[in-house]
């Protein structure tokens, strides 16, 4: 359950656009699924397959129906270790600006 | 097709049932990884739970509806704070604890409301992910990423 296997998923558009019509309506079946995009039902189960695999999308029975969930979690893993620590090093510049602006015309908000 | 509003997360943890299960149930230890809010309970069928958030504020309130350690935990549960929130009723959340490949197990948690475009499963639904993560880390590592920031609504 790797990174690689998570990035290999994504690095396809027609998976990114089947989790973007997941983010939209959660919950969707394999039928609702293919009616959204120009892709055979064997296309389409196929690349449900690579995401479930690399577990960006989580699925569940109801009845007879299966159901198809964006699931978030290795997302937000990615956020943590590629996009989050580099925003905080910007923060850090910005309230080092805010303070060094501050300090210059006397005023201080805290 | 959906008269119901559910989110789905699936997190692969390298530890036993036996120690995520008690994760789940000890107070102290989620505190850890629930940013700062902390889950209290009568740890059994039909007990009473309640989220405190850090400035001791009650968030959300409910009962305990399924109690199968170490595999299965279903709470009850309605916001409390914020109004639009509280009007929308209960929703449900199920963690489900199995085995998987190698020295880890799978965990599932499902977030519902029997209702369409539920305003607080949208809210709530920015927060697991990041909750999950810290359980993971702080139980497979002894820390969680990163001390998280949550916004707590005023």
């Amino acid at each position: 359950m790797g990174m690689d296997a998570v990035f290999r998923a994504l690095g396809d558009p027609l998976r990114r656009r089947l989790l973007d019509s997941l983010h939209a309506r959660n919950g969707q079946t394999l039928g609702d699924l293919c009616a959204g995009h120009a892709m055979t039902r064997q296309a389409v189960t196929k690349h449900l397959a690579i995401l479930e695999q690399a577990n960006l999308i989580a699925t569940q029975r109801r009845g007879r129906e299966k159901l198809h969930f964006i699931n978030p979690v290795p997302i937000n893993a990615i956020a943590e270790r590629w996009i989050r620590k580099f925003e905080r090093r910007h923060l850090t510049a910005l309230s080092a600006l805010k303070k060094s602006l501050e300090g210059k015309n006397g005023e201080n908000d805290e | 097709m959906n008269n119901k509003s559910s989110f789905v997360y699936v997190i692969y943890i390298r530890t036993t049932a036996e120690r995520l299960w008690s994760a789940l149930t000890n107070s102290e230890f989620a505190q850890q990884y629930w940013g700062g809010a902390r889950p209290e309970a009568e740890w059994k069928l039909g007990g009473a739970w309640k989220l405190t958030f850090p400035d001791g504020r009650v968030a959300d309130r409910g009962e305990i509806t399924e109690f199968d350690p170490p595999r299965r935990l279903a709470i009850r549960w309605r916001n409390e704070i914020m109004p639009e929130f509280k009007a929308e009723g209960w929703s449900l959340c199920t963690m489900e604890i199995a085995a998987a490949r190698g020295e880890a197990v799978k965990l599932t948690l499902t977030h519902a409301m029997e209702r369409p475009d539920s305003k607080f499963i949208g809210t709530v639904s920015s927060g697991w992910p990041q909750i999950l993560s810290d359980l993971k880390s702080l139980i497979e590592t002894g820390s969680a990423a990163q001390p998280p920031k949550y916004d707590f609504p005023k």
